[in-house]
């Protein structure tokens, strides 16, 4: 896992797992579609990727598809990232 | 129009859920609600008369013969129903006085009915916060407050289950918006826990945030003279809004409130959606609240009956063997892990006279399947006798006594 993948990796074993909770987070491990969030939780994880990677996501793009495994996420991110232009030093 | 395609697609989706193993079917009951009742189960069985163990009817004033007597007098004197909402010409002095009674039960400055919990739920989140707002909800809120906070603009957000330090943590991350609200169930329904109030209370105060609380599975029973969560943490009068039901302990009937702040419920007065586009609540069970407030409020012996009982039944399944949710409420969850194996216990026990249902995914997390048993206080030690030697055989059918979490796993995939 690249670094962009391990930070979304770690905030969502963070801020979705419970203490003690023995199921393990890969890849590709299902995230909305396995209950480990909820449609309704992912906001927090929304708001984690906006703010961690200074990127706006439109809603339409934030579908419960697009965040069901930490790779759809990082390559959402990367992708929103690249349109992004880079404002002039 | 409904072609044949159209019907056939919804013949599809149904067809899915039942393969899923998700069909919810209905059993008849065929006499009032109480601690025994007839039940024709499948529908065209024969007619059975068996102990129910899964019943809202905490306090056990669902069929309390005074409770229907002053119901029917309601029904003679005010009329069965007021055909309009309440702010066109849909409230009566007894809605009022209904009112009035609750405030001074909660221990709240002011309430307002709704036809229903659900409806007061649905209503109250878009009344009183708009886009500057963020309501911050736990993640084991009863589906009502999800859908509410659903139709209103206001950010939301969520914290791990009963879990303060991250409470606190979304508290601190949401110190730039207008207003901030802390939502959780008084008495979660599907674990029985108790929310702790008193640590969310001090949370609220200290990072300015309003607490709102739906207290369904307390109101009338939790607390030493039943008045909720907040008498049972301590809290009473720093509670901002209360959502809660005429459905479960207070007769069962129907109808629920907002109570609180007295701008807030003005608030709800003025906007919330169910409140203005919904019928009153018909002044049968208007009545019938009233009289439950009476008994309730002259003598705890009912809310300590079912105290009594759910700690005699608590220690009986515990004795037993049983996996059991840690709690203090008369919700007791006897946990089995696997969704069949909920189901496959509930079918036998019900075999064996003991009502009771399964609950697996979606509507307890997966591999969280259990039978969720209630106490009540129409439960005679006769009743909760008879429920142990049939979870005792039923138990043992299955081997799963003594044994937890890993062992049933083990034994029935999750």
């Amino acid at each position: 896992m690249d670094d962009l993948r391990t930070a979304i990796r770690d905030y969502v074993v963070r801020e979705y797992l419970e203490e003690g909770d023995p199921r393990t987070i890969e890849a590709e491990t299902p995230l909305i579609s396995g209950g480990i969030v909820d449609s309704f939780s992912m906001v927090s994880l929304k708001r984690f990727l906006e703010k961690t990677y200074k990127i706006r996501i439109p809603d339409e793009q934030a579908s419960p598809d697009a965040f069901d495994t930490v790779s759809r996420i990082a390559e959402l991110v990367e992708r929103i990232r690249k349109d992004t232009p880079v404002p002039a030093p | 129009m409904f072609s044949a395609g159209v019907r056939e697609r919804y013949q599809q989706d149904l067809r899915g859920i039942e393969e899923a193993g998700l069909l919810k079917r209905e059993r008849l009951i065929e006499s009032p609600q109480g601690a025994d009742i007839c039940v024709e189960f499948p529908p065209g069985a024969p007619v059975k008369r068996v102990i129910n163990l899964c019943s809202n009817n905490y306090l056990g004033l669902s069929s309390h013969p005074e409770v229907v007597a002053a119901a029917r007098e309601g029904l003679d004197a005010r009329g069965y129903g007021m055909s309009s909402v309440r702010f066109i010409c849909g409230t009566q002095d007894i809605h009022h006085r209904l009112e009035e009674r609750l405030t001074t039960f909660l221990g709240t400055e002011d309430t307002l009915l709704f036809p229903s919990c659900m409806d007061a739920n649905a209503g109250v989140f878009e009344a009183l916060l708009g886009e500057a707002d963020v309501m911050i909800a736990d993640r084991l809120v009863h589906a009502s407050i999800v859908d509410g906070m659903r139709l209103c603009r206001a950010q939301p957000d969520t914290f791990k289950h009963s879990d303060m330090g991250h409470l606190e943590e979304k508290l601190q991350e949401h110190q730039d918006k207008r207003a901030r609200v802390v939502i959780t169930d008084g008495v979660f329904s599907m674990d029985g826990d108790v929310a702790k109030l008193d640590e969310m209370v001090a949370l609220a105060e200290r990072y300015d945030a309003m607490v709102f609380v739906d207290d369904s599975h307390a109101t009338g029973f939790i607390g030493r003279t039943g008045r909720g969560t907040h008498e049972h943490r301590g809290v009473v009068g720093r509670i901002d809004v209360i959502t809660t039901t005429l459905g479960k302990a207070l007769g069962g009937a129907s109808g629920g409130c907002v109570s609180g702040r007295r701008e807030l419920v003005e608030m709800c007065r003025q906007r919330a959606r169910p409140y203005l586009f919904s019928n009153t609540v018909p002044p049968v069970i208007v009545a019938g609240a009233l009289k439950v407030l009476d008994l309730i409020g002259s003598t705890t012996e009912r809310r300590d009956k079912l105290e009594e009982n759910t700690r005699y039944w608590r220690r009986g399944l515990t004795e037993l063997g049983f996996d059991l949710k840690e709690g203090e409420s008369p919700i007791v969850p006897v946990m089995l892990y696997n969704a069949k194996l909920a189901q496959d216990v509930a079918r036998d026990l019900y075999a064996e006279g003991i009502y009771v249902v399964g609950f697996f995914f979606p509507v307890v997390a997966k591999g969280l399947a259990r039978i969720r048993t209630q106490l009540s206080a129409a439960h005679e030690r006769h009743h909760l006798d008879a429920g142990l030697e049939a979870f005792a055989r039923v138990g043992a059918k299955y081997g799963i006594l003594g044994k937890g979490r890993k062992e049933i796993v083990e034994t029935y995939g999750a």
